[in-house]
């Protein structure tokens, strides 16, 4: 990222209305003899930070996360669950940066519900929802003299409260539960099949569960043979399991 | 008190398709050209080269391509009895930012509207009469003709080297290409691209019962191509990562893989990025347009003369600049009177799954306009007598490629996550396809855009509002696409089929199409459009108004193939009358 994009990603994140604000560098002029491009500058991905330390989750939002991703996507015979494949670490990590932070989305007030059909409409961050959420979650666990926390419950129990908050039928200290749990399923489903470089999808586990090959950049070969197995394994940015793994 | 520059010749407000077309075919006339993006640049090797092109996370589900809500969005409401709200998410459309706009990301699925699209209003009225146009239904003919456009069509498709079979060439129906397309002048500059198995077994059962499967004109490259302009693109690879992706390999069409390489060495053209026009200034009179005012990454304030302006962005900033400029009289739903902001018009759509036991069909391997379709109840190609509704929509597969975070293709009663929705995913994704409907939307009264009262973007000006539901023409015309998708499915012999009907009103959150139009619209008299055949504004002779803001109403294909003709149509008046002549053209 150079410093004419960071320079437009300060005026984004600086909230309020603009009015004035300091000169950071000029606008970029090109044409002529100036074509932009500019060798070794690529924008690529930021990969995950390793570490075994939660980013932004506490121990006890932590607990709840790998409990609930376990159920949604659990480990059977099939092969590893959403746990297994780095799910809880994945949504720690996009709660601790941009995304967390709702950084591109439009944070405005004056606040109100709305419609379904008027979509996102709270004024809490992701990574705000997940903190008062879970918060409240355990609350309710407790009102409901279930024991000390969601992931303390029994599979079968955890699952049938998974599924009150599907449909909403959770108070949740004000919150929109439903809201709440479908950012919860998606933040899963994007850990368990996004690429290995943002922490999910462990060993490609999610991939292949289902027969995805990966970031392949060439399928001209396989577009004709019409009813064929797929022969190749999956591949991510950074290429294959076993090269990926150290 | 804002910086003034000295005068250009020509100003392009956006850089995406229409703005590299105008600047392409103004610097070539001679003038003194400058373009101003409010996004940064971008280029393939630098923001998405193969490497790391294929990241699902990044691009779509993250939005890195495309406009970011919390510097400028739209506030959205059904009807005029909600209080709009900000679309704070993205999901409904996408828009694009930086160099290239939303033709970065787009499919390539690259359409001709039919000759009948062009003349809605008059031909539904001489064949079904008055009664088939409800009095709050205000569709409009174009003031353009097909006939008018097919050079100018023909131009694009061969800037961008579109893969295609002909149906029509200059009145002869062609075996294998779309019987009921309009006459045309030359074939495609190159062959069809070749089809994966979903789209293929579509087609064996449409033909079976009588219909016409032709390939999708499509902007993915099925060979390497050199364009008229001696650039060149490479043969698609179908990786499946080009509907909301940016291509790594040079095989889709794009500003930066058709115009850019030739337009950005040319001593006469130069673009700022990330300057970001705020306002349209007029002279005195309210009928010439001087200058524009904009705001440069630093956040200093600029004015820009120029002698003539022609506005390329999105449709959306397109009507919002207009209105916020004070050019044309805002449209009252009331009254029905002014023009800016009327007729604002969307696309809908629908599906059909399929669920196979027998067929490995690898979704993975796709392109963005990779499709087999028919076009029996496109346009008026059927009648419409009895059915309650007019228009229509293309019938199809079209196989962009099944990324694994969006596709959660399961049948009927599967729970949404757990033990179950594991086992359906795991055992139907490679043996999953879909058929889909695209269907038009007419004009209505109550459909419209206007500047929101209350919220506001990070300069402080107000935001788009955006009032808009279907009507019943829509959903029952997306009803019948929908049967008639599902009568082929049937005759595909799948284990079952799920039938996914676009129900209630228009929803924000799931994603449906980039194919937002009307606002600023095109026709042939200035009580009833914003802009004349030319594109030329009504109000001030100098300034052009690109985009698919000029579509009186949305037919049943996908936008870009006429936004680029009509760029081509106004570039040649333009540079051949109005230059030499500058003033109104109609």
């Amino acid at each position: 990222m150079d410093e004419q994009r960071l320079s437009r990603r300060r005026l984004l994140t600086a909230g309020a209305v603009i009015t004035a604000v300091p000169v950071v560098t000029a606008a970029a002029t090109f044409g002529g003899r100036d074509v932009p491009f500019k060798e070794g500058q690529a924008n690529a991905p930021q990969a995950f930070d390793n570490g075994s330390a939660w980013a932004w989750f506490t121990d006890a939002e932590a607990a709840f996360i790998t409990a609930a991703v376990a159920r949604l996507i659990p480990a059977d015979d099939l092969g590893p669950g959403a746990v297994e494949a780095g799910v809880p670490t994945f949504i720690d990590r996009q709660l601790a940066g941009a995304y967390g932070r709702g950084e591109r989305w439009y944070m405005q007030g004056p606040w109100s519900p709305g419609l379904p059909t008027q979509g996102y409409q709270t004024r809490l961050t992701p990574a705000g929802l997940y903190r008062a959420a879970i918060k409240a979650v355990d609350a309710a666990v407790v009102r409901e003299s279930r024991g000390g926390s969601f992931a303390k419950l029994a599979a079968a129990d955890q699952d049938a409260f998974l599924q009150r908050l599907e449909k909403g039928d959770v108070a949740l200290d004000g919150l929109d539960a439903k809201a709440f749990f479908a950012q919860l399923l998606q933040n899963t489903m994007e850990g368990f099949w996004s690429d290995p470089i943002y922490g999910g999808n462990k060993d490609m586990a999610g991939w292949k569960l289902i027969g995805f090959p990966g970031a392949r950049y060439d399928n001209t070969e396989f577009v004709s043979k019409h009813g064929e197995k797929y022969p190749l394994p999956p591949v991510g940015i950074k290429g294959r399991v076993e090269w990926i793994r150290s | 008190m804002a910086k003034k520059l000295p005068s250009v010749d020509a100003l392009m407000i956006g850089f995406g398709w229409t703005g590299a077309i105008m600047a392409q075919e103004l610097t070539d006339a001679g003038l003194n050209v400058l373009a101003l993006e409010r996004g940064a640049w971008a280029d393939t090797s630098r923001e998405f080269a193969t490497t790391f092109a294929q990241d699902e996370l990044r691009y779509f589900w993250r939005h890195d391509l495309f406009q970011t809500t919390a510097h400028d969005t739209q506030t959205i409401r059904n009807d005029a009895s909600q209080v709009a709200l900000p679309m704070r998410k993205l999901g409904s459309y996408l828009p694009g930012t930086n160099v290239g706009g939303a033709g970065v990301h787009w499919n390539g699925q690259t359409w001709r509207f039919l000759p009948s699209d062009f003349v809605a209003r008059s031909h539904n009225l001489q064949r079904y009469g008055a009664d088939a146009i409800p009095d709050t239904m205000t569709i409009q003919d174009w003031g353009v003709t097909y006939d008018d456009l097919e050079p100018h069509y023909d131009r694009f498709e061969r800037l961008c080297g579109i893969s295609g079979k002909a149906g029509n060439l200059k009145g002869q129906i062609q075996p294998g290409g779309n019987p009921f397309e309009g006459p045309r002048a030359n074939e495609y500059p190159n062959p069809p691209m070749a089809m994966s198995y979903p789209p293929t077994l579509f087609a064996e059962a449409a033909q079976g019962l009588g219909f016409h499967p032709f390939p999708q004109p499509s902007a993915n490259m099925s060979q390497a191509y050199t364009n008229p302009l001696g650039v060149r693109l490479e043969k698609c690879t179908y990786c499946g990562f080009c509907e909301k992706f940016a291509c790594g390999n040079y095989s889709k069409a794009s500003a930066q893989t058709t115009i850019l390489p030739m337009l950005m060495k040319k001593p006469n053209f130069r673009l700022r990025t990330e300057c970001e026009v705020t306002k349209i200034n007029l002279d005195s009179s309210g009928k010439r347009a001087v200058s524009v005012t904009y705001v440069d990454a630093a956040g200093e304030e600029v004015e820009q003369p120029a002698d003539l302006i022609v506005l390329c962005s999105y449709i959306l900033n397109n009507v919002r600049l207009l209105l916020l400029s004070g050019i044309g009289a805002p449209y009252d739903p009331q009254t029905g009177q002014g023009v800016i902001g009327k007729n604002y018009a969307y696309q809908i759509t629908s599906s059909v799954n399929l669920f196979f036991d027998d067929k490995i069909l690898n979704p993975f391997i796709g392109a963005g306009a990779h499709g087999m379709l028919v076009d029996e109840w496109n346009g008026d190609n059927f009648d419409h007598t009895g059915l309650g509704f007019i228009g229509g929509g293309y019938v199809g597969v079209v196989h962009t490629g099944a990324r694994p975070i969006e596709t959660h293709p399961v049948p009927d009663g599967t729970p949404a996550w757990g033990g179950a929705f594991k086992k359906a995913i795991a055992a139907n994704y490679l043996k999953t396809m879909s058929i889909a409907t695209h269907g038009a939307v007419m004009s209505h009264r109550g459909n419209y855009l206007d500047l929101d009262p209350t919220y506001r973007d990070v300069y402080g000006r107000p935001l788009l509002r955006m009032t808009f539901d279907y009507t019943d023409n829509e959903h029952r015309m997306s009803d019948y696409l929908t049967d008639r998708a599902a009568d082929i499915a049937r005759a595909m012999k799948a284990r079952e089929i799920k039938i996914n009907r676009r129900k209630g009103s228009w929803d924000v959150v799931p994603y449906q199409t980039t194919h937002n139009t009307g606002g600023a619209i095109m026709g042939s008299d200035p009580s009833t459009s914003a802009v004349n055949r030319y594109l030329q504004s009504w109000d001030v002779s100098n300034l052009f108004v690109m985009g698919s803001s000029a579509f009186p109403q949305n037919p049943g294909y996908n936008p870009t193939g006429t936004v680029a003709a009509l760029a081509y149509a106004s570039a040649a008046a333009i540079t051949q009358r109005y230059l030499k002549a500058p003033g109104a053209l109609a």
